[in-house]
């Protein structure tokens, strides 16, 4: 291997190579440092994000052209009885939707009786999973929207089936995003069946979400849907998240052992859906036109 | 002029390493994918140390930091570690037989993944799995590898 290239390194000059480690090795642990603390270093890394997002891109192709090779190659009568599902899909949800609509007015004059203010309308842009794998033993996904979007951190991510996790970092071109089931993730949840209040926390398995601070004697049971109780201010009200499989009591311990699989599909879907919640209340005055239905998605590219 | 060229041979290199490194792998595969960023880079400070020197692999270090999404500067500390290394002990790893340069850069990643998961403890304690010190022992084994698909490339396109 040795070839006669070394003269230069015999009598190099700059700095010694001890010094350089040390400036190195400070330089780092200042970063490191820094970045505990505070969130100063986020211009450094988006600048830095220009060089590698082309990479995460490149690294995403392969599996977007064999999905959009399989789309072309599909036959056309697949495509037309897909095309007559989803139509007919579509038409179902349509008028679930008008139903909706009705309750929900319902549900503010309600509210407006209680004088309670209600918070609705969330508006959501659609981005896509960028197929990469950086780190096995965390659940963290990158997706393709970033703050060129204006995705920002602790916006929730929902999928077509319930809560998928929430936005801790968003670069000009990508962001990610910690799924529930992190171990590090908790998510304030309620029984729908009931309206206990309870935590949910990540389990560090893909179909799994724990209950940990349920007492023994807690009015739950396998099956109950558990839905997003909206405190905390991070995640909407009123999101699918789990449904409980698992009701263990633990006589000799304060709190029972509970487990629930999570309801959206984390590890299977390519396209998630960030959310915005409207933050101002609806107002009290129950007769305003800002009482219709304000869910859009103002982007699907 | 022909250094310059060179160069850009070694980055080349180091960008495949950073695509292979979060390529979409199915199940056990992701778990042992090896440091391919740090291989290259050690190879590269072994085989020609005058090029490859301790901000190359800070400043690497920092865009792998961005590519995995982790703590900024984690990767920095331990690739400038390591190449530190490699530059200090560079004359004698040349002489030493494959299978010894196999314990070296066995002890290098797992240095490496020591450094990581000590940051990661400090930042937040929590229990990994033991599949966490597998890509030591991949990365180990992939050495003879990416030691021969290196050096074709250093002699074939004369990178020095």
């Amino acid at each position: 291997m040795p070839r006669n290239s070394t003269i230069k390194l015999l009598f190099a000059t700059g700095p010694s190579i001890n010094t350089r480690l040390l400036v190195a090795v400070v330089a780092s642990i200042a970063l490191l440092a820094t970045e505990q603390t505070s969130i100063r270093l986020d211009p450094l890394r988006a600048t830095l994000s220009f060089f590698i997002d082309p990479i995460k891109y490149l690294v995403d192709l392969p599996s977007v052209l064999i999905e959009q090779t399989s789309n072309s190659i599909s036959s056309y009568t697949a495509l037309k009885k897909e095309n007559e599902r989803l139509r007919e899909e579509q038409l179902i949800q349509q008028t679930r939707l008008l139903k909706f609509a009705a309750l929900e007015k319902e549900n503010i004059r309600l509210r407006a009786l209680l004088e309670n203010s209600f918070k609705l309308g969330e508006q959501v842009l659609v981005a896509e999973l960028l197929s990469i794998n950086t780190g096995p033993y965390e659940h963290i996904v990158q997706v393709n929207k970033g703050t060129r979007f204006g995705v920002h951190p602790q916006q929730p991510v929902l999928d077509a089936n319930g809560v998928v996790g929430q936005v801790i970092r968003s670069l000009p071109l990508s962001s990610e995003i910690m799924l529930i089931t992190d171990p590090n993730h908790a998510i304030p949840v309620q029984v729908n069946r009931n309206g206990l209040l309870t935590i949910a926390v990540g389990s560090g398995q893909m179909n799994r979400l724990n209950l940990p601070y349920l007492p023994n004697n807690a009015d739950i049971q396998p099956g109950d849907l558990l839905i997003t109780s909206g405190l905390g201010g991070t995640f909407p009200q009123g999101y699918p998240v789990a449904v409980v499989d698992e009701f263990t009591p633990e006589p000799n311990k304060p709190f029972a052992s509970i487990t629930a699989t999570p309801k959206a599909m984390l590890n299977r879907n390519r396209e998630l859906m960030i959310v915005w919640s409207n933050t101002t209340p609806i107002p009290l005055t129950s007769q305003q036109p800002t009482n219709d239905k304000k869910v859009e998605t103002p982007a699907d590219e | 002029m022909n250094n310059y060229y060179g160069f850009g041979r070694i980055i080349l290199t180091i960008v495949l390493a950073m695509c292979l490194r979060i390529a979409p792998m199915p199940g056990i595969m992701a778990a042992i994918n090896p440091d391919w960023v740090l291989l290259s880079l050690i190879y590269w400070a072994l085989a020609v140390p005058e090029r490859v020197g301790i901000f190359h692999a800070w400043t690497f270090g920092l865009l792998t930091d961005v590519l995995m999404g982790r703590l900024f500067g984690q990767h920095a500390l331990t690739y400038s570690l390591i190449i530190y290394l490699c530059l200090k002990l560079h004359k004698r790893l040349r002489q030493f037989p494959l299978i010894q340069q196999g314990l070296f850069i066995f002890f290098c990643l797992l240095l490496s993944q020591l450094l990581l998961f000590w940051i990661k403890n400090l930042q937040h304690p929590s229990q990994l799995p033991p599949s966490f010190w597998l890509p030591v022992i991949t990365g180990t084994l992939c050495w003879p590898l990416i030691y021969t698909a290196l050096r074709f490339v250093r002699l074939s396109r004369r990178v020095k």
